[in-house]
């Protein structure tokens, strides 16, 4: 067991995959020399060489195209868009080719890869370098979505991810690069498409991803100390596949539901996952689902304006509190 | 400047038995035209006849690449075409009744209707798939060829597109790509004058679309007589052996003329009188049994080739009309590897 940041991690994850497999090779801009402009693949060029770690031209279309023709004729990349917002200049992997080749051609193409990239607020970094931006990737069939929140995570999805025979967006959170966690020794494997209980409660579900499983844990704190509200936090972890069991399960015991979403409000991954639950476990609720989000505005920049947007502890303890006191 | 057609044509002229290509290739350079040809006129006959839905982009004109540079590739080499792009399907071997049933929506299709006119694939015979989002398949095309260097495999990716796809990102970004890592990737662009309906030089900054920006990458400037499938063929040749070598990718502009319009629902009326008229003087199977005959093959020969390929697609399109249309067992399949479609639990 060691102690472990959420940045050292992303490069153990990465290198545990590499060792194990010789078809798993790892690309995107300054990932090699640099070590990443988030410092999260340092020792990987040194450990790998130059050809399994690669530097490439600032051409997200030609890195996710690449891994993808790479990954249809028998490598395993990993492919890093640097910020999570320039997904968008290469969104045609995205949206139009990875989720449906194998599905258009009757299964005669699969595209095993791993696409990750560094999401999330509260760094000041302004609109277009700090969007959560999983919402963009949920909405394809064929897609695996999955974000982890700490460090042990990062790991275990990363095995995950790249050993899955599918396409699987992993969102790391910026916010989280620092932040340390205790890591077991040795190889650690974890599943796809399983969410966590983070903390058992007996009031209500709070249901949150990346950055926000930490407010909301640190919410439920603050709600059972200062307001006796039993609060059990489940980290989603693994959007695409969804572990709505887990999720209905805990409903089904507290009876009331907040999701905690650092995204705009429009077609959030609450929306479907509180869809889910009016359609299949409307009886056990007692009081309306409620979703937390960012308001359906741009990220500004300035520290204060930023704050006021992505749901702090106070937001999520307050919404909580009178919803529940209603 | 266009490039002369061949390291050896006064001499194939003189002795033609000896010269650098040979009967065998030619006739197999012939039957693949025919069959596009014929393919091609039966999608098009299909589609009036409401047996073929949606939209359909052919290659009638412009038969002599995809057949010169499947002629000139090695069984385990990649293809990677464009939504025009039953030519190069066919061109790689995949029967006719599997791609017309695909066009069909028939059982017997090549992907039994999932992917359709735009999307034909077959792996098996090294067919990694047709796209029709422009651009979007040149990076791939370069992983295919990295994956080959990484592997060290000895085969080579083409990458097949239109002159329009030269002024998309995806072009610039794949070709900067594959010098930078010196893959072994063939790009071809089949320069048929128009993107879309527009004339490709009006809205282009140069005058040949891929050729002209080749030197943007310290690539050599390719320009070939692209309805001549010899030129193809031979240019092939070297392009494939430096990928082979290790010496990296080569973009070739062949330079064609589509005889239909550009989909299904285009007549082409943008183009100027004559125009057509005057292209089909070089229609490349015109030019190919011409340069048959050249060699010495016999009229019977030639004809024997034409009526084999049609019996061909005669029964192919009885097959497909006879086939039942597509099982809907396939509609939730392979969405993801599991073979289902399940994503949540």
């Amino acid at each position: 067991m060691a102690e472990l940041t959420y940045r050292d991690a992303v490069a153990r994850g990465i290198a545990q995959e590499m060792e194990r497999d010789e078809d798993v090779v790892f690309l995107g801009e300054d990932v090699a020399a640099a070590g990443g402009v988030f410092k999260a693949t340092l020792g990987l060029l040194d450990q790998f060489g130059p050809k399994r770690v690669i530097d490439t031209p600032i051409s997200e279309q030609a890195i996710l195209g690449a891994a993808m023709g790479a990954a249809m004729t028998g490598l395993k990349p990993i492919a890093e868009i640097m910020f999570a917002d320039f997904l968008a200049v290469c969104y045609d992997y995205i949206a139009n080719e990875l989720p449906k080749a194998r599905y258009m051609t009757n299964g005669q193409v699969s595209c095993p890869l791993v696409i990750r990239f560094g999401g999330g607020g509260g760094l000041r970094f302004g609109a277009q370098h700090s969007q959560t931006v999983e919402n963009w990737c949920m909405q394809f069939p064929g897609l695996k979505v999955v974000s982890p929140s700490s460090p042990v995570d990062v790991i275990g999805l990363m095995a995950a991810a790249v050993r899955d025979p599918d396409p699987v967006m992993f969102m790391e959170h910026k916010a989280l690069y620092a932040i340390k966690g205790e890591v077991p020794d040795g190889e650690i494997v974890d599943t796809l498409g399983t969410a966590k209980i983070l903390r058992q409660g007996t009031d209500c579900t709070i249901v949150a991803l990346g950055l926000m499983v930490h407010r909301a844990l640190a919410a439920a704190e603050r709600l059972a100390a200062e307001f006796g509200i039993s609060a059990e936090v489940i980290d989603v972890r693994s959007l695409i596949p969804l572990d709505t069991q887990t999720i209905l399960g805990s409903v089904a015991k507290t009876g009331r539901v907040f999701t905690v979403e650092e995204n705009p409000r429009v077609l959030g991954w609450g929306a479907e996952i509180v869809s889910i639950i009016a359609d299949e476990a409307f009886y056990d609720l007692d009081g309306p689902p409620v979703r937390i989000t960012n308001p359906h505005i741009p990220l500004p920049a300035a520290d204060m304006l930023e704050d006021m947007v992505i749901p702090s502890v106070d937001r999520v303890v307050e919404t909580i509190r009178r919803s529940m006191a209603a | 400047m266009a490039r002369k057609p061949g390291r050896s044509t006064a001499v194939a002229t003189a002795v033609p038995a000896n010269d650098d290509i040979g009967e065998a290739k030619r006739l197999e350079m012939y039957r693949l035209q025919v069959v596009i040809r014929e393919a091609e006129q039966r999608a098009n006959d299909l589609f009036f006849q409401n047996l073929i839905k949606g939209t359909s982009h052919l290659s009638l004109g412009q038969e002599a690449i995809a057949s010169g540079v499947a002629a000139a590739m090695q069984p385990n080499d990649k293809t990677f075409c464009t939504y025009r792009g039953h030519a190069h399907t066919l061109a790689r071997g995949v029967p006719v009744e599997q791609v017309l049933g695909e066009l069909m929506g028939r059982d017997n299709g090549l992907m039994r209707g999932k992917g359709g006119s735009m999307h034909l694939t077959s792996v098996d015979h090294g067919v990694m798939g047709s796209y029709a989002i422009i651009g979007a398949h040149l990076p791939l095309a370069c992983g295919s060829a990295w994956r080959a260097q990484y592997k060290g495999q000895d085969d080579v990716t083409v990458v097949f597109f239109g002159d329009g796809t030269t002024n998309i990102g995806a072009f610039h970004e794949a070709l900067n790509w594959a010098v930078v890592y010196k893959l072994p990737v063939v790009f071809v662009c089949e320069n048929n004058l128009y993107m879309e309906y527009t004339l490709t030089t009006e809205i282009t900054a140069v005058k040949h679309p891929a050729a002209d920006r080749a030197a943007a990458y310290g690539l050599p400037r390719i320009i070939i007589d692209g309805n001549d499938a010899d030129a193809v063929y031979r240019t092939m040749q070297e392009a494939f052996a430096k990928a082979r070598a290790g010496e990296g990718p080569s973009l070739v502009e062949a330079l064609t003329y589509r005889h239909s319009g550009h989909s299904r629902a285009d007549p082409a009326k943008y183009r100027p009188e004559g125009e057509l008229e005057e292209w089909k003087k070089r229609d490349p199977l015109k030019i190919y049994r011409e340069r048959l005959r050249q060699f010495g093959v016999p009229d019977s020969q030639i004809e024997a080739i034409d009526a084999e390929v049609k019996k061909i697609v005669d029964d192919a399109t009885e097959a497909c009309k006879a086939a039942p249309t597509t099982s809907t067992d396939v509609l939730f399949t392979d969405v993801y590897a599991d073979g289902g479609w399940a994503w949540r639990n």
